[in-house]
């Protein structure tokens, strides 16, 4: 029978192996999935793999939505590095995303392009308030980060609710619930005409750089990871707890802030209830399959963007659920958790019962 | 006089909604108190339960048997916790991110799954009533006129009890929760054991989900569950880990769920909003006002809560 044997130390290959053959088993599940739909497997992983990335604007539209998700994982890799279980960051999102929406609904015409400094920070500051209420709640009351964050999602949904259905409903908006459309001086600057790219995108990047700089080339860094691989160890070191815990969730309830408030003041341009797009969500599997490198990240912010873009257009040409991207992003996660076993162990065959 | 009659009269119904909702959050919590009295996290309740509603409604809407869709959704619940508890139990995969990946999976799954049965409708939903008990005036109303589920929650909650506390099976169940190394020593096969809490566990929450989607709101939408899964997950803790006090704290809850259509139906002027919030809110503050005293917690939780064991190393 098989069996598991722990490694003598990691397995280097494993650790890159493993999302690769992750990714493996989620296209064969796809392709059962297809076919038991009665759908031709080709024409599906089409969809996935080869519609996203076939022409210059179809990569375009591939990066707008690498870029939230990027971001966000990157400050859920912060968290995760330091076991912080920040599973709110569409919550932070949303939030990022509705204080941005409130500084671009006060410009008008006569206002200069100063504004969108102020969108963004706004858009980092909302993110963080929300997460500093995770932290501080953790701090002070040892509450649950993993509920409190979770139920705030819920909450700040239902602020965005409020105020599209209420005191920021487009007067001229025929009953919609949703703003007016921000003024055009709030928008996002574009890398280049005929593509929805933004600067998004370099900022996104360079928060790749920043953050591999912060992980492995600082000390603070290094004191933000010790606590989450080895409390004890940390405690001994005099590195504070609770500082890594402020630091963990404000690095990544800003990231997701900003993330919100690139899409409201980008593509989106208005706020609405279908803000929040679940990208808070996928990217905990982003940091996951990026194995919470920042570089990994990349890489898997990408794929996971071909998730989304392959989900729509199996919609509107394969007449499938576009939901079927949130079943191939958990099946992902899931792959991924169970092949990171051979990371740690490997499988023996024994002749008989062990 | 009138006027106070029917004030009576809503203040019955309000309790037996209130017992109804806390239900579906004394079921799906109960079932994580066994996961967690033997040392499992389960953060996939969420989506357990979503798969486990769709799975329920389904059943009833191509059988018309309610109890066929309860079975339906204990089977989802057990298959799917069944998964969680082989990559966490035999793998050794992180119980947290494990979990995460079952409530996201079951929310893409369940939405993809029940795109085809949105606009089904269930065979009209008989009222049940226990009989004489519901004739009594405001008792009745209030407590007897309920499905039997609700009575079944209160039932589990003692038999969970009599389970854990005074027979020798429930007394391994906790000592593999507490330290599964000496339960190991003793010769009791921890991961075995572990595995039977979590598919339990699992098809408890799968009850809950189909009671959600069968019995409470009888129909489908996508997220219908709405963050049950994780208040219940919530309740374990605020219940300090005692099957009665999880019954008490689902009623509460079920309450302040209650209380949101209350207020909006007598027209106070809170915006919708803040009273869909309020149960979010609500597990928020609770859950900050038990956990203050991390001694008080770390005394009454099950000592290895989502440690990983592997016998032999």
């Amino acid at each position: 029978m098989l069996q598991l044997e722990a490694r003598p130390e990691a397995s280097k290959l494993w650790v890159f192996a493993s999302p690769v053959l992750a990714l493996a088993l989620t296209v064969l599940l796809g392709v059962a999935i297809f076919m038991a739909l009665g759908k031709d497997p080709v024409r599906g992983l089409q969809m996935f793999f080869w519609e996203p990335i076939k022409s210059a604007y179809a990569l375009g539209e591939l990066m707008v939505k690498a870029t939230p998700l990027l971001l966000i994982a990157l400050g859920l890799g912060i968290c995760y590095r330091s076991n912080v279980w920040n599973i709110g960051a569409e919550g932070q999102f949303v939030m990022g995303a509705v204080a941005a929406g409130g500084v671009a609904l006060l410009a008008d015409k006569e206002t200069g392009r100063w504004i969108v400094l102020a969108i963004v920070l706004a858009g980092i500051l909302g993110g963080m308030l929300w997460a500093g209420g995770v932290a501080l709640l953790r701090d002070r009351f040892n509450a649950n980060e993993i509920l409190v964050s979770l139920m705030l999602v819920y909450v700040a949904d239902m602020v965005l609710s409020y105020l599209v259905y209420g005191p920021w409903k487009d007067p001229a908006g025929y009953n919609f619930p949703q703003s007016k459309t921000f003024e055009s001086v709030t928008q996002i600057p574009r890398l280049m005409s005929g593509s929805r790219l933004s600067v998004g995108l370099l900022i996104a990047l360079a928060g790749v750089g920043l953050m591999w700089v912060f992980l492995f080339r600082t000390r603070a860094g290094f004191a933000q990871q010790v606590g989450g691989l080895a409390p004890a160890a940390a405690r001994y070191a005099g590195f504070s707890s609770r500082k890594a815990l402020w630091v963990a969730l404000m690095v990544s309830g800003g990231a997701a802030g900003l993330a919100g408030a690139l899409e409201v003041a980008g593509p989106i341009g208005q706020l609405t209830p279908y803000v929040p797009a679940g990208y808070g969500f996928a990217a905990i599997i982003v940091a996951y399959v990026g194995r919470l490198h920042p570089v990994g990240m990349v890489f898997s912010a990408v794929l996971m963007s071909m998730f989304y873009i392959g989900g729509e257009l199996a919609q509107s040409r394969l007449g499938l659920p576009k939901s079927i991207t949130g079943v191939f992003q958990g099946l992902l996660l899931f792959s991924l958790l169970a092949c990171d076993t051979l990371v740690a162990y490997r499988l023996r065959w024994l002749r008989g019962r062990a | 006089m009138v006027a106070r009659e029917s004030m009576m009269e809503t203040y019955a119904l309000l309790i037996a909604a209130t017992l109804n909702a806390g239900t579906v959050l004394a079921l799906a919590a109960l079932g994580l108190l066994i996961n967690e009295k033997a040392g499992i996290v389960n953060l996939g309740a969420e989506g357990l339960m979503l798969c486990a509603a769709i799975a329920g409604f389904a059943a009833v809407v191509h059988t018309g048997n309610d109890l066929l869709g309860f079975a339906a959704g204990m089977g989802a619940g057990a298959v799917l916790a069944a998964v969680f508890g082989l990559l966490v139990i035999w793998l050794g995969t992180n119980q947290y991110a494990t979990g995460l990946a079952l409530s996201l999976f079951g929310a893409g799954f369940s939405a993809f799954v029940g795109i085809g049965y949105v606009q089904e409708k269930l065979p009209p939903r008989v009222p049940f009533e226990v009989p004489f008990l519901a004739d009594i005036p405001w008792i009745g109303p209030a407590l007897f006129r309920q499905h039997p589920l609700v009575y079944g929650a209160v039932a589990l909650a003692m038999g969970l009890i009599w389970f854990l506390y005074r027979t020798r099976t429930g007394l391994v169940l906790r000592s593999v929760g507490e330290s599964p190394e000496s339960a190991h020593a003793l010769g009791y096969n921890v991961r075995r054991i572990r595995f039977a809490a979590v598919v339990a566990g699992g098809a408890l929450c799968g009850l809950a989900g189909a009671y959600v989607s069968v019995i409470y709101t009888p129909l489908w939408v996508e997220g219908m569950v709405a963050g049950k899964g994780w208040i219940a997950l919530a309740l374990t803790t605020f219940a300090t880990w005692r099957p009665a006090r999880v019954l008490l704290g689902a009623y509460l809850f079920g309450g302040v769920t209650m209380l949101q259509f209350h207020l909006q139906g007598t027209g106070v002027d809170v915006p919708s909003q803040l009273l869909t919030a309020l149960p979010y809110m609500a597990t928020i503050v609770v859950l900050a006002l038990i956990s203050r005293n991390p001694a008080w917690i770390r005394v009454n939780m099950p000592a290895s809560l989502g440690k990983p064991f592997q016998p032999g190393s």
